[in-house]
């Protein structure tokens, strides 16, 4: 515990909350899952856009695969509804299994383009698949941006 | 001096906003008024219980031993989709957070410009396109955010529901995007257990009544008279909602875009979310994938005790770990202090996984006190902003009045 707090106020010292930018819904294809892939201004010194616009296109690419409608969800359904919804209970959804995806492809993102830069990104699912939060530290302790040591010796001290 | 910070662990259930009750450690939700849902339960079970103790032994004798068999599947089946209907999340949307609830504030206003004093800023609508028809996304003054197509707000549950139908008092919750399908799959596994328990209670009294008498018939089983009067009644209501969804499902639309009229075609105004193919639109509710709730019930979130010290102390401000005494206005050591700063002076944000994202929570709550981070600080501050207000237009006291 004593330790915890230790490097929780390393870490105070080194990098800061700079603020939150969040990346809205797409409805243009209805109420389908998507992200605007429009870049956000307050991220132009921060990130290049075609990183940002890579990573939101493959997220949509996901939550279009996980409501897609055709032969596999309707045999889910299908078998769902046959056993009274009980084979819920032994069996994890289509939706639920790429959304575990999505989760494990957000924290690889974080780690290898995004903690480098200062930046975080929340899973949507976390805020109720109505944005995506990238939360932008700076550096504090340096004075100038160099977040990257910081912010990942913060990764791996905390995994 | 050791520090010891003493922190509870709670499910997130227990802090959740809104008029929910939940049972079982958070796995069941279900709307705070359960007193007809336990009239559905009774009506159910007791009318099913009469005709297994009179019908089922006659019938099973004198016509099929399937008659029973077939009846206990399907109230099973009945029963199964009525729990599940009123135990499920019905598609909640959690309440923005206080950073994301700002940052729409913001964007408001800046699209709103300057307003001049003592005019009423314009409403707060987003204008979206789909499949070539412009839908508005209003924003919703408790939730704080611009509902999601289809979304509305139950003032009974006090909740934004994704793909909002309407809240059935009936199975005691709100049916959304989530349950749909079970409560029309429980609305159409009733009407057809009512249909068959009434046909039988009838079958039944007419082959006793051409050995016994009709009289006799009746003295001899009391409860199919009480039966079929429930029945009869039920029938009318039930296999109506059943034709009606049925209706709405066909279509692709909610009882609350029914009774609104949003789609009802006038100015040329057609579903958006219509596959113009009744059988596609069929598949699409019934078969469709099945959505996972996004809000974390049984997740686990630290409360710290430290939240009532900084109910005396909201403008916690400056966190260094220098020495500043002067700060707080408590004389606290300072090992609490920095407890003090670790956590934020409102209610944490909802954390999943305690892992770095834990950390860097933590670290965001510390900063968001941070004297140079004034921004965050005139956000946080103006947290209900200057021109909330109620809604006040026609459709929520519409909604309202459901």
């Amino acid at each position: 515990m004593a330790t915890e707090f230790h490097n929780l106020q390393e870490l105070r010292h080194s990098v800061s909350l700079v603020t939150k930018v969040f990346i809205q819904r797409d409805y243009c294809e209805g109420t389908v899952c998507r992200f605007q892939t429009k870049f956000p201004s307050e991220l132009d010194t921060r990130i290049e856009p075609t990183l940002l616009e890579e990573t939101v296109k493959t997220l949509n690419s996901y939550y279009a695969e996980a409501e897609k409608i055709g032969g596999q969800s309707y045999l889910e359904g299908c078998l769902a509804c046959a056993t009274v919804y009980i084979i819920f209970l032994c069996m994890e959804t289509r939706y639920e299994k790429i959304l575990k995806k999505i989760s494990g492809y957000i924290q690889e993102q974080n780690e290898k383009i995004y903690a480098p830069r200062g930046l975080l990104l929340m899973d949507p699912i976390e805020r109720g698949m109505r944005v995506l939060e990238i939360s932008v530290f700076e550096d504090q302790g340096s004075g100038s941006s160099s977040p990257s040591s910081s912010m990942s010796s913060a990764g791996s001290s905390a995994r | 001096m050791s520090a010891v910070m003493i922190t509870r662990k709670v499910r997130k259930w227990e802090k959740l906003p809104g008029k929910n009750t939940f049972c079982c450690d958070g796995r069941v939700m279900m709307a705070r008024q359960k007193g007809v849902f336990y009239l559905t339960l009774f009506l159910i079970v007791g009318t099913c219980a009469l005709f297994f103790a009179f019908e089922c032994p006659y019938l099973a004798v004198h016509l099929s031993p399937t008659i029973p068999v077939f009846a206990a599947l399907l109230f099973l089946f009945v029963l199964a989709m009525l729990l599940r209907t009123s135990f499920s999340d019905p598609g909640v949307l959690p309440r923005a957070l206080p950073e994301e609830a700002s940052f729409i504030e913001m964007e408001i206003e800046a699209a709103n410009g300057n307003v001049p004093a003592g005019q009423r800023p314009p409403p707060r609508i987003r204008n979206v396109e789909i499949n070539n028809q412009i839908v508005k996304l209003k924003y919703c003054y408790t939730c704080k955010i611009f509902r999601p197509p289809r979304a509305s707000h139950c003032s009974i549950c006090d909740n934004c529901v994704d793909r909002f139908d309407h809240h059935c008092p009936w199975v005691g919750n709100c049916v959304g995007k989530r349950n749909y399908r079970y409560f029309y799959l429980f609305t159409l596994s009733l009407s057809l257990l009512t249909i068959y328990i009434f046909t039988f209670n009838i079958v039944h009294v007419v082959m006793r009544s051409v050995d016994n008498g009709f009289l006799n018939t009746l003295k001899e089983t009391p409860g199919t008279v009480l039966e079929v009067l429930v029945c009869f009644f039920t029938l009318w209501s039930v296999v109506g909602l059943t034709g009606f969804h049925t209706y709405l499902i066909s279509l692709n639309q909610t009882t609350n875009e029914d009774i609104k009229g949003s789609w009802s075609g006038k100015n040329r105004v057609q579903n958006p979310y219509s596959h113009k193919n009744m059988i596609k639109n069929c598949c699409e509710v019934l078969c469709g994938p099945t959505y996972p709730s996004v809000l974390d019930r049984r997740g686990l979130m630290q409360l710290s005790p430290v939240s009532e010290f900084s109910a005396n102390d909201t403008d916690a401000s400056p966190c260094s770990s220098s020495t500043d005494s002067s700060n707080s206005s408590k004389t606290l050591p300072s090992t609490k202090r920095a407890i003090l700063c670790l956590h934020k002076p409102r209610p944490p944000p909802i954390r999943n996984n305690p892992t770095s994202d834990d950390l860097k929570a933590s670290i965001t709550d510390t900063a968001h006190t941070s004297p140079a981070h004034s921004q965050a600080e005139e956000s946080s501050a103006a947290k209900t902003p200057p021109l909330a207000t109620p809604e006040t237009d026609a459709e929520a006291s519409v909604a309202k009045s459901h």
